[in-house]
């Protein structure tokens, strides 16, 4: 599925702040976890994610530093801030708002506009 | 790729995708090792899951994302880099990045030596200001032998040659001061000749430090030549900034009645200089990969109109048959002329790529180089005639000798230059002899400063 990018690019920061407040993580940890958590549908081009990263640290809602992983190879690792759990606490209550508006509407759509979910309610030609 | 009997290895493979990254200028090299951290551990899972080692790379490289993409994005949330900051960040983390603070902080422990030696004379009774034939005689020892020091440090140079480097400026110290001058207000210019010469002599042992055991090379000493053009541009916009600097001090101080001037005679002008030479030096130093090279710049900029006003100058001569006035600054003047032209030739040639084919901005080279010869050679045939008539006093001397040096490597230099322009020759020639010409000048203002004042009675 192919998520238009200004929806990604709006997604992109509570994800990384959520993934670091749950723990201290690195670029392709990182990735690894989005894709494993949306099941492979939320695919991010991996490079696109460090500039993410670096505007967050530059923002002061995460921190990294250097260290050498157990493969012995330097690697940089990002930690949550205090500032990055509050931004991440708002952007929740945000999206939060714009989730449950659309909860309101797709429940009020007939179910032929529903989408793809569920998959055996109608059968959708391909590509639609 | 290259030989398809032997698989290009992975860390060939991945070595060619970070030097490709790394000439973006938005992506610094700590970013390139973040992404090849990211890279590497890609490969490995994909490895992993049974790709193949070129397989796992290519399928990773494509995962990481168009780089040009990239690059704007790195761009857009580090727009500072592409205006290249004048803060020396070490381009490494870790490790180097230590070093980088400690290179910063003797830069700058040398810079404060070099500002408290020049006022360690004054201990001793030489009195800044009125003692001016002992500090202009030795002005070149309260800073050139930190900067030496401090080049013989960060190449780690063998004991032997800073031995050498140290006997050089311990003879030059003695040459400097055992002679009996008359004084500069008497009419003595042995003394001015010897001050004014012994710097360009001591920065000949600056060189062999800068190049670091490479100074056999032709590579080693056109580095030399490009940290002189830069060390004089960054020096001299440093001087500008002090000079704003002084001029609100004088300024805001004199509001409240102060007069500031005497300590800027004494203390900040003389201080401020020699460690702006310190300063400089690591600058040029540290910011030689960072910021494009000045020199050629302006270099490229002043080569055409250089040659134009030279061309004008000789239409001018032939139209009007006006003789050159022979006063006596006018053979300095002829000299500082052919200076000009050898840096406008130096610092063209040392951003030229060898290899490249003639081209346009050769051709204005070679115009600039023969009109000056001309003019230079009509400036000196009005001086041989009258020679006898002024007598040779050491400033003509000087002078004379600096002329004949300077004819002599821009005469050689134009011949090489157009035998390269008609393929005859490499352009690596023309470096070849600019290089090697470096000691001319050294070993003749060596000369001036030991033999003249001997010769001239010390007058």
């Amino acid at each position: 599925m192919d998520i238009n990018k200004d929806l990604m690019a709006a997604s992109s920061t509570p994800i990384v702040l959520a993934i670091l407040a749950e723990d201290d993580s690195y670029g392709y940890a990182i990735i690894k976890r989005v894709r494993e958590l949306s099941g492979g549908k939320v695919e991010w081009t991996d490079g696109m994610l460090y500039p993410v990263l670096h505007r967050l640290e530059r923002l002061g809602h995460v921190e990294a530093r250097w260290e050498v992983a157990e493969s012995g190879r330097r690697r940089k690792y990002y930690t949550i801030t205090p500032g990055g759990r509050a931004q991440l606490a708002e952007e929740r209550k945000q999206w939060q708002a714009v989730d449950a508006t659309l909860r309101g509407l797709w429940s009020a759509l007939p179910a032929s506009l529903a989408g793809t979910d569920p998959p055996s309610a109608a059968p959708l030609p391909q590509g639609a | 790729m290259t030989d398809p009997d032997r698989p290009v290895s992975l860390e060939e493979q991945i070595d060619q995708w970070r030097s490709y990254l790394r000439r973006r200028q938005a992506i610094h090299s700590v970013d390139v090792a973040e992404l090849e951290d990211h890279l590497r551990e890609q490969i490995a899972a994909l490895a992993d899951g049974g790709l193949a080692p070129d397989e796992a790379f290519l399928v990773a490289v494509k995962r990481m994302g168009d780089l040009d993409a990239l690059s704007r994005e790195f761009a857009r949330e580090h727009s500072d880099r592409l205006w290249k900051q004048l803060v020396v960040a070490s381009a490494d983390p870790g490790e180097s990045g230590g070093r980088a603070h400690r290179d910063t902080f003797v830069a700058f422990g040398l810079a404060v030596a070099a500002a408290l030696l020049i006022k360690a004379p004054a201990l001793l009774g030489f009195r800044w200001g009125e003692d001016e034939g002992f500090y202009a005689r030795n002005i070149g020892f309260f800073v050139l032998p930190l900067l030496t020091g401090y080049f013989a440090w960060k190449r780690r140079l063998p004991a032997g040659t800073v031995r050498l480097l140290a006997a050089g400026f311990l003879a030059a110290g003695v040459f400097a001061n055992i002679y009996p001058f008359t004084a500069m207000a008497a009419g003595g210019s042995t003394e001015a000749l010897a001050a004014l010469h012994l710097p360009i002599a001591l920065w000949l042992l600056v060189g062999v430090a800068y190049a670091g055991g490479r100074w056999g090379q032709v590579g080693g000493r056109m580095d030399f030549i490009r940290f002189s053009g830069e060390l004089f541009i960054y020096f001299v916009l440093i001087a500008l900034g002090g000079g704003v600097l002084t001029a609100f001090m004088v300024l805001i101080f004199e509001a409240i009645g102060v007069d500031v001037e005497p300590i800027f005679e004494s203390w900040l002008l003389p201080c401020g200089a020699m460690g702006a030479v310190v300063i400089a030096s690591w600058l040029v130093e540290a910011k030689q990969s960072v910021i494009e090279n000045m020199a050629p710049v302006l270099t490229r900029l002043f080569t055409p109109l250089f040659a134009a006003v030279l061309i004008a100058f000789l239409g001018t001569l032939l139209w009007t048959g006006n003789g050159i006035d022979i006063e006596r600054e006018v053979l300095i003047a002829f000299d500082l002329l052919l200076v000009v032209v050898l840096g406008l030739v130096l610092y063209s040639v040392s951003a030229r790529d060898p290899g490249a084919p003639p081209g346009i901005f050769d051709v204005l080279q070679v115009v600039l180089l023969v009109s000056a010869l001309l003019a230079d050679a009509v400036a000196l045939g009005a001086i041989a005639a009258r020679i006898s008539e002024f007598g040779f006093s050491p400033n003509r001397v000087a002078a004379l000798g600096e002329n004949a040096i300077l004819l002599v490597n821009l005469v050689w230099s134009t011949v090489l230059y157009v035998k390269f322009l008609r393929g005859r020759g490499p352009f690596a020639l023309l470096e070849r002899w600019q290089t090697d010409y470096l000691p001319v000048y050294a070993g003749w203002a060596a000369i001036v400063v030991i033999v003249f004042p001997p010769l001239f009675g010390y007058a």
